[in-house]
């Protein structure tokens, strides 16, 4: 028998059997854990269940969007009731017990068993790339928007802005980093810009690296820049890895790096 | 090929570049500047790169010959205007534009070489 005749054959099975199967199926799938509500559970399988024979039977692409469409709907609402992907691929797995437990008896039925296995199959592990996909799409998202908060530029006096920055420095997120406080130093006009590293954990030579390229950029941009924050441990790390700041001005704190670039600018803050 | 016109402004010369930098060009712009610093005695060189939107290695040099040509004229280079990209190119590439002195645009270029 080939395999459109065993997809045939499927989909009669199911269709005949179907007041048997579905009880049976929703029954399995509820003890495989996670549910809250078994009326949900059983609305959604009976819905996989007609598409599945659909899918089967006409073979068509619409069908089989549908079908993963309608899977991809179950993984998510059983994500939400707290379900691990596992469990909810198992309940689509349960079909198979509830297939075999009706017509596993008969020999004749095994090739066509093992089709229907393959199917099966591939439907649980679609639940679980939907899943999949779903968590990679939070955690890019997450990151993003991580970047983003994680860079902003503040305007300390005219013509002086600083940047805080908070976590660990890597390449994407330094270069982020000096493009914005490039663009800032030219929309404002600044001609001296303070980066204060007091929340950045660790700096290493990839980290120093960076700092002094940003460095490097805003000097060809005319403003001069100042590192500020660096912490005894850092300052320790820094001598260690023999890290050269060259002619780069640096600070103990932000405010020292402040009063160093209001006198640059020609400035003096004195008691009023 | 573009040639890139030096104004003569009291004691300065202004060049603002407004074309898309053509190795042929930079080299013309070389030596035009040459010539006009040692026929008016200039004491400085604005070079206003603000739109400037690509730059290559090539034309990175040629703006710190430019820098070292001037010095021979007892001219001081202010580099004016340049875009945070055109930074972070040159950056890359490793050109720190040694002899060049840089400020955020022209006016304050002007103050830097103290005419204003």
């Amino acid at each position: 028998m080939d395999t459109a005749g065993q997809h045939r054959k499927i989909a009669e099975f199911l269709r005949d059997n179907q007041e048997k199967l579905l009880p049976r199926w929703a029954e399995l799938a509820s003890s495989s854990g996670g549910y809250s509500s078994a009326d949900a559970l059983r609305s959604e399988l009976s819905d996989i269940y007609e598409l599945l024979i659909r899918a089967v039977s006409e073979a068509d692409d619409s069908a089989a969007g549908e079908l993963n469409a309608a899977l991809g709907e179950l993984s998510r609402s059983r994500a939400r009731e707290g379900a691990t992907p596992g469990e909810t691929a198992l309940s689509v797995f349960t079909l198979k017990d509830a297939v075999y437990e009706l017509a596993g008896d008969a020999p004749d039925m095994v090739p066509v068993f093992l089709t229907f296995t393959r199917l099966i199959d591939n439907l649980g592990l679609h639940t679980f790339e939907v899943y999949a996909a779903a968590r990679e799409q939070i955690i890019t998202d997450q990151a993003e928007s991580m970047l983003e908060l994680s860079t902003p530029v503040v305007r300390l006096w005219d013509g002086i802005i600083a940047v805080p920055l908070v976590g660990t420095l890597d390449s994407a997120r330094t270069q982020l980093v000096m493009e914005k406080m490039l663009e800032a130093l030219v929309a404002s006009g600044s001609d001296h810009a303070v980066i204060d590293i007091t929340g950045v954990p660790t700096v290493d030579t990839e980290v120093a690296q960076h700092l002094l390229k940003t460095v490097q950029a805003a000097r060809l941009l005319g403003a001069e820049c100042t590192i500020s924050g660096i912490r005894p441990q850092i300052a320790h790390t820094i001598v260690s890895l023999g890290i050269e700041f060259g002619d780069i001005a640096t600070k103990a704190t932000l405010a020292d790096a402040l009063a160093h670039a209001l006198k640059r600018a020609g400035l003096r803050v004195g008691p009023a | 090929m573009e040639r890139v016109p030096i104004i003569k402004i009291g004691q300065i010369l202004y060049v603002s570049i407004q074309i898309d930098l053509q190795d042929d060009s930079v080299l013309q712009l070389q030596e035009d500047l040459a010539d006009e610093l040692v026929a008016t005695r200039a004491r400085g060189v604005i070079i206003d790169i603000t739109a400037v939107e690509i730059v290559d290695s090539f034309i990175g040099r040629m703006l710190t010959m430019i820098g070292s040509m001037s010095r021979l004229f007892d001219a001081e280079t202010v580099l004016v205007g340049m875009r945070p990209a055109v930074a972070i190119t040159l950056t890359e590439l490793g050109l720190t534009l040694g002899g060049v002195r840089t400020a955020l645009n022209a006016e304050k270029g002007m103050r830097l070489l103290g005419s204003l």
